[in-house]
């Protein structure tokens, strides 16, 4: 549980390994009532939209940017801005990372600034993120 | 706000938190696409997305997801009653390395029924 009095600048979070199926993109879509062809009918995404493959919703990856922060802080600190910007598309299957680091400390505020990032497999940052966090004392 | 809904949400995001995963508490993208106006099948555009009432008609049609910029001001929980409000920000136009962009930039307001802030998200979408 990070602490402000102990948290430091370059901390690194935890990454986690996010790795899409054709049903975990399903049930997404589903959850936030996205009927977006692209990320479930393989002959419109590749013939119409041409695109390679099946694609990873965007706002999916932001959740796993989020899941950074909220993993990292656990019941403890609150989130109190989060932003991220889709730079390159991702597509099924593919293994994507989701981390960060601690850039600023505000003692006097009591946040922290983090940034995020999702890569793929060439190491490419397809999804910066960045995040201000409010910790105990 | 139901915690059915918020566990649907964290089953297909593998949220590791027990306050997501027993839908105490809606993760931080719970909202994303909260605001969406629902219609009816035969409404859908043929890429599958819904036509915006909030749009004009765009000359062009592929959309990309942008980002997001959300400040929080306190959490979602089951038997929240929220009232969103949807406003276009600003549009305009950007050369990208394969052609034109448009950018529809939305902001969204969360609220309680009695006028509590609970979030604001700026989102952008991307036309190609």
């Amino acid at each position: 549980m990070p602490r402000l009095s102990t948290v430091t600048v370059g901390t690194e979070l935890d990454e986690r390994t996010h790795e899409t199926s054709m049903v975990s993109l399903f049930l997404y879509n589903a959850a936030v009532w996205n009927p977006h062809r692209i990320h479930f009918d393989a002959e419109y995404t590749t013939q119409v939209e041409k695109h390679p493959n099946i694609v990873v919703d965007g706002p999916l990856q932001g959740d796993w940017l989020s899941q950074v922060v909220t993993e990292w802080l656990g019941e403890d600190g609150d989130l109190v801005e989060f932003e991220y910007s889709n730079r390159r598309a991702a597509y099924l299957g593919e293994r994507l990372r989701a981390g960060g680091e601690v850039v600023e400390i505000d003692q006097q505020a009591g946040t922290v600034t983090l940034q995020l990032y999702i890569k793929n497999a060439d190491d490419a940052v397809i999804a910066p993120g960045r995040a201000l966090v409010r910790l105990p004392g | 706000m139901t915690r059915r809904d918020i566990v649907k949400y964290a089953i297909a995001t593998q949220q590791r938190l027990e306050k997501y995963r027993r839908g105490d508490e809606a993760p931080p993208m719970f909202l994303f696409n909260a605001h969406q106006p629902l219609v009816d099948l035969d409404a859908l555009r043929p890429d599958g997305l819904t036509v915006d009432p909030l749009l004009p008609e765009l000359p062009l049609r592929r959309v990309m997801a942008g980002g997001i910029k959300n400040t929080y001001h306190r959490p979602v929980k089951p038997g929240d009653h929220l009232v969103l409000t949807r406003t276009i920000a600003d549009i305009y136009e950007k050369q990208g390395a394969s052609g034109p962009l448009i950018f529809v930039v939305y902001g969204v307001r969360v609220e309680t029924e009695n006028g509590e802030l609970v979030m604001e998200e700026i989102r952008r979408r991307i036309f190609r």
